[in-house]
């Protein structure tokens, strides 16, 4: 006979060294977060670190239409944003996954994902050097003749969009690309023997079932657009500002951590309602999708 | 037959919108690269006389030296922590069954959605009040937090992908537990691993916003380094930096593509 207790240790061995570092990971983050819900209600002490009493103060300070204008066009910018990467990453991740040349897929590869770990700040300076008054795109529509005064690219809600569209490009494409990647391909061949042509194929079989790559490439794109920092600071050069901008000017410019701390509660409570907006609209577009 | 001809035009069309995308994508790289080899301190295009001097200069930088170092040590730390919690939390994920196991994943992977700032700020907060305000301790915690949802994720894919029938052999033969992970389950998963660190070790060295809540003059990394420089000059060393950067970063990612396949680690093929 097999004593009772034994196996029961064996069943999942190492259990607990394999859990109990993350789970201490997972603790520390919680912490941080929780401090910042703990200073976003407490009062600031003009010139120190430390926070004050408990307050709703900060919370109502929001509510002044300086800042309310400011979560009004971070919301915008992340908008325009996903959108504008959807557009432009659908075709790449439809190329990545279905062209058959080895080398081509690799050089999509490589050129899409680069940018994801080039950094905030290397991606955003490139940007101001071809979008500035004397940079590259100026200077080459000057060249030729098509302008005669430089566009005002910088400090303009155009520029900051284009340069976050090419930081969320990779994930975007990443996540359509695994959503195609999953798709029976026999479906389409199928539409196609019933007549259907290419872009009839595509329209009505390969883009829905490619929905659950779509939503999830939307969202993400949004949730980093409002976590982009550096971009908005050095391109919007405070002409476009975001949520990250104004809690980064608290924070180290006037060292009103209280307030900086209730603008990030609420910026992710903003997030994680447009997050499950976004989710509630795509339900009837899912439900088009695989079945 | 006209469908044929339209069938082709359509493919040549898609061939060249996604040359432009592509040619978007490499845009900044490729007119940063222009700056930096650029003679002069204005831009101009092209450029009217080329030279090394910004590379030089760029070296020379001390704020860029010291940097570098912080991040190294930064990198070095929190990528390897993030390697071990990581490898053995994906384990415990895909094998086993215990309390607050989804609770503990969805905390690990939320830093996905939520912002670096907020993440940096509270990390800044409990530092303040601990006493480790802006040591080395504070950013590498927060860096581990920050990367362990890649490595998660990259390690996670290979044991889905791993054959399990090896292991299953291994302990049949009579080894223990421990003899299988180590010699079995660990050299299966090694590619999943390398890729894991790697991706770990990139996102560390180039993250910026948080870094910029938790880095002190003493523990500054690169990215934060870079973007003071951007704020107060404008002579092209930051070009000449960033070619340097971008470079480093194609070379590492082209190997782990040829070597770990990119594709099977972030998902976008089928596994075979």
């Amino acid at each position: 006979m097999i004593p009772a207790a034994a196996p029961r240790v064996d069943a999942q061995p190492f259990l607990r060294a394999f859990v109990s570092p993350a789970a201490l990971c997972a603790l520390g983050l919680i912490a941080a977060l929780a401090a910042v819900l703990q200073y976003s209600l407490r009062a600031h002490i003009p010139g120190s670190l430390d926070a004050g009493a408990f307050t709703l103060a900060n919370f109502t300070a929001l509510l002044k239409p300086l800042y309310a204008r400011v979560f009004l066009d971070t919301v915008w910018i992340c908008f325009l944003t996903a959108f504008f990467s959807l557009l432009v990453g659908y075709p790449l991740a439809y190329a990545l996954v279905r062209t058959s040349n080895v080398l081509v897929k690799s050089v999509i590869l490589v050129t899409s994902v680069t940018p994801l770990f080039l950094g905030e700040v290397v991606r955003t300076y490139s940007w101001i050097i071809v979008l500035g008054n004397n940079g590259f795109v100026n200077t080459m529509l000057l060249k030729a003749g098509l302008i005669e005064r430089p566009l005002q690219l910088m400090f303009t809600t155009f520029g900051v969009v284009v340069a976050l569209v090419h930081v969320t490009l990779p994930v975007m494409v990443i996540m359509l690309a695994a959503a195609l990647a999953h798709i029976d391909r026999d479906y389409e061949r199928a539409a196609g023997t019933l007549g259907a042509g290419p872009v009839r194929a595509f329209l009505t079989v390969t883009l829905p079932l490619s929905t659950p790559g779509i939503i999830a490439g939307v969202t993400t794109a949004f949730a980093w657009t409002f976590s982009a920092f550096a971009t908005p600071q050095l391109i919007g050069g405070g002409q476009v500002n975001m949520v990250s901008n104004l809690v980064y000017q608290l924070g180290f410019a006037s060292f009103n951590f209280p307030f900086a701390a209730s603008l990030s509660v609420a910026g992710l409570a903003l997030t994680f309602a447009v997050l499950g907006l976004l989710r509630l609209a795509a339900r009837p577009l899912e439900r088009m999708g695989p079945h | 037959m006209p469908r044929a001809l339209s069938q082709r035009l359509f493919a040549f069309a898609g061939v060249l919108v996604v040359a432009a995308i592509l040619g978007f994508l490499v845009l900044p790289a490729v007119v940063v690269a222009l700056a930096a080899f650029n003679g002069r301190a204005i831009l101009s295009f092209p450029p009217e006389t080329w030279s090394l001097r910004w590379f030089v200069k760029a070296l020379a930088y001390e704020d860029f030296q010291a940097g570098f170092r912080n991040g190294l040590i930064v990198t070095g730390w929190a990528s390897s922590i993030a390697l071990l919690v990581g490898a053995g939390f994906a384990f415990a994920l895909d094998r086993y069954r215990f309390p607050l196991r989804g609770a503990i994943e969805a905390v690990l992977l939320s830093p996905l959605v939520v912002p670096h700032f907020t993440v940096g700020l509270g990390f800044l907060i409990i530092a303040a009040q601990v006493g480790l305000a802006r040591s080395f301790t504070t950013v590498v915690a927060c860096h581990v937090v920050l990367v362990l949802p890649f490595v998660l994720r990259s390690v996670y894919v290979s044991l889905r992908n791993l054959d399990r029938r090896f292991e299953l052999a291994a302990a049949s033969l009579g080894a223990s537990p421990g003899k299988v992970l180590l010699t079995v389950t660990l050299p299966l998963l090694a590619p999943g691993l390398v890729s894991g660190w790697l991706f770990a070790a990139i996102l560390s060295f180039n993250e910026f916003t948080a870094s910029l809540f938790v880095t002190a003059q003493r523990t500054q990394t690169l990215p934060v380094a870079m973007y003071n420089y951007v704020r107060e000059y404008a002579d092209p060393s930051m070009a000449a930096l960033s070619v340097m950067y971008i470079v480093a970063t194609a070379t590492l990612l082209t190997f782990a593509n040829a070597y770990l396949g990119l594709g099977k680690v972030l998902n976008v093929e089928h596994a075979r």
